[in-house]
């Protein structure tokens, strides 16, 4: 293990009762980054994330948190991993700052630094209004800002986050996406877990995609979108004219040219050709409207992806 | 494989908190009632039969704890055994682990550095610590008003066996707990752990000692010889002696007869020629009615710790999801 990684997973694997939820899966992750696990239900990430916490027992291969065996050191490896479960719950009958007082305890935060934790990691998630509220009163945004404040409060080197944005509101999305790439800033690594494609691609360094207990996929967004969308750059062109899917597809660098409505056009190219295109669409006396070079999005990837295995998608259907 | 660091690591932390969680809940203002409701309606019952025979009686007081008017017989000792201990231990620790589930605060709660023994030993103590401070506070209560209306102080030896009958009684609830325990980690809704505890302890209270009847029975047969002098078979009495002593009801009631009436000279069936030599009505010292309580005593500790390994096995190995 190199000094920049902190996680390091191979061949792990998780078998209940004999049928294999977690097929050998192999990754790593280096210090600072924000690492994405990305997959539908049940491709085996929470059980991944239960096995790097030393909650759920690892049927094959080998896990290590911080040159720690969460299996034989699981205190080790807590001490130093903060977790924010899928849907975390807190004591409903507690106040969020005595909810907090609870895990710190547990932790072992002295007695005199305690309080002053307590009270700047709820600064810090925005919750210190109502540090003295009963946590049953709370929305579920507030519930997965309290849970980044116990991590903050554990002073983790990992935080693992399992489906942080699930069931919330676009803007409190907004809102915790910001906080994650707070943790970046502080030198946290952060490993997420998440269903929801286009809301975690904007903060993740790399992402693994999951499918069946499989990583099928990883690499950085763009590495992925070339592997799997195939071209380089996809522009997109809105205009009116005769024949300039023709004299686009002419231009040299152009792979394809596809049209999904008479007025837009899809090209896939090796390099950025927008200038070359829009003198294209000028030249056929066509008016341009938009011109844009296009972000792979992981939701393509994903679709195209399972569009071109079908077998494994037939799998998970059945 | 050796674990690294100690299991009981937050131990303290979560028994402080549990224990909190239980005195502050409303649960607690029910037993709370229940417990003086019980204290002054037993004790006022039964200081009126004992109040006539209070100048003849060495062990006066003890008879606070099982005497009961003749034209209500419920004493306090039955009260305790029958319904108190065990609704009071059930209605602690049936939601313990299946409301961390529900919650969903388990698996927060062990991503922090403690190990599941923590949490579960936490969880016992501090039921069993809730437990006993009602029973001690009921304990005191009894004995307070007795005082009052019995106008004799206990003796020393009083005092002790109600010391002894006081600390087998946390036992017996010990017993309730782990079993509510139990359920609480096998079944993942709180109303299927409370029905299914409350099941056993209606079974085991009210129906186990006729069913240890019908068993016995069938196992051993009532020998003809003796049925026609009119005797019960000693082997028939034998098996259903042994049988109703699954149930820790009968061995709590055993234990507190011995104890509270040390004119109790065995427990079980004897035969007549044991008895020969024997002074009958003349109470036997401390030592000796702990002896024959003794194998009682062990069988329920031994029932509690067992419930709850069963009960810390299961946990193990149950999946942190779920």
């Amino acid at each position: 293990m190199t000094d920049g990684t902190v996680i390091e997973v191979q061949n792990l694997v998780k078998r209940y009762d004999g049928t294999a939820v977690v097929k050998g899966v192999s990754f790593s992750v280096a210090r600072g980054e924000i690492f994405g696990v990305l997959g539908p239900n049940g491709a085996g990430k929470t059980t991944t994330i239960l096995m790097l916490l030393g909650l759920s027992t690892i049927s094959g291969g080998q896990a290590r948190v911080l040159g720690h065996d969460p299996e034989r050191e699981p205190l080790a490896v807590k001490r130093r991993v903060g977790y924010l479960p899928d849907q975390v719950g807190f004591y409903d009958n507690l106040s969020a700052a005595e909810n907090l007082r609870y895990t710190a305890r547990l932790i072992g935060i002295e007695r005199a630094e305690r309080e002053a934790k307590i009270a700047d990691s709820l600064a810090q998630v925005g919750l210190s209004d109502v540090a003295n509220s009963r946590v049953a009163t709370f929305s579920r945004g507030m519930r997965q800002r309290l849970g980044l404040a116990e991590i903050l409060m554990k002073d983790a080197q990992i935080a693992i986050l399992d489906e942080p944005t699930s069931g919330l509101d676009p803007q409190v999305t907004v809102e915790l996406l910001e906080m994650i790439r707070g943790f970046k800033r502080r030198g946290v690594t952060v490993l997420l877990s998440s269903h929801l494609l286009e809301r975690v691609q904007s903060v993740c360094d790399r992402v693994a995609l999951f499918s069946e207990g499989t990583i099928v996929l990883m690499g950085t967004v763009p590495e992925l979108g070339r592997q799997v969308l195939g071209g380089g750059f996809r522009v997109e062109v809105e205009a009116q004219g005769q024949d300039l899917a023709k004299n686009l597809a002419a231009i040299p660098g152009v792979q394809k040219v596809e049209s999904p409505s008479p007025t837009q056009l899809l090209l896939l190219a090796d390099h950025d050709v927008r200038p070359e295109a829009a003198a294209a669409v000028v030249a056929a006396g066509g008016r341009l409207q938009r011109l844009a070079v296009a972000e792979p999005s992981l939701e393509a990837i994903y679709t195209r992806y399972f569009h071109d295995h079908p077998q494994e998608s037939a799998i998970h259907a059945a | 494989m050796q674990r690294e660091g100690s299991a009981l690591n937050g131990l303290g932390v979560v028994a402080l908190k549990e224990t909190s969680d239980h005195l502050t809940s409303v649960r607690m203002r029910v037993i709370e009632c229940l417990i003086i409701i019980l204290a002054f309606v037993t004790v006022y019952f039964a200081a009126a039969q004992v109040r006539d025979t209070t100048p003849e009686d060495p062990f006066a007081f003890l008879r606070l704890f099982t005497n009961a008017r003749e034209d209500v017989p419920l004493s306090f000792l039955f009260f305790l055994s029958t319904f108190l201990v065990p609704v009071m231990a059930i209605g602690l620790a049936f939601d313990a682990v299946n409301s961390e589930h529900s919650r969903r605060t388990l698996s927060r709660v062990l991503s922090q550095p403690i190990y599941r023994d923590a949490l579960l030993f936490g969880k016992f103590g501090a039921g069993l610590f809730t437990i006993s401070v009602s029973l001690v506070a009921l304990w005191l209560l009894v004995i307070g008003l007795g005082l009052l209306i019995l106008g004799v102080p206990p003796n020393a030896q009083e005092t002790a066996r109600a010391f002894i009958f006081l600390l087998v009684t946390i036992a017996y609830a010990g017993v309730w707990l782990a079993l509510a325990l139990l359920f609480s980690i096998v079944f993942r809704s709180a109303a299927t752990a409370a029905l299914v505890s409350f099941g056993l302890w209606l079974f085991l209270v009210f129906l186990w000692q006729f069913v240890a009847q019908i068993l016995a029975t069938v196992i051993a047969p009532p020998d003809p010889g003796y049925t026609s002098l009119g005797l019960q078979t000693p082997e028939t009495v034998e098996w259903q002696t042994a049988l109703a002593r699954l149930s820790p009801k009968t061995l709590y009631d055993e234990i507190a007869l011995a104890l509270l009436n040390p004119a109790q000279r065995a427990l079980g069936p004897i035969y007549l020629a044991q008895l020969q030599g024997a002074v009958l009505g003349a109470p036997l010292p401390l030592g000796q009615s702990l002896v024959i309580a003794w194998p009682q005593i062990v069988g329920l500790i031994a029932g509690m710790i067992i419930l709850f390994t069963i009960g810390y096995t299961v946990f193990q190995r149950q999946e942190v999801r779920a």
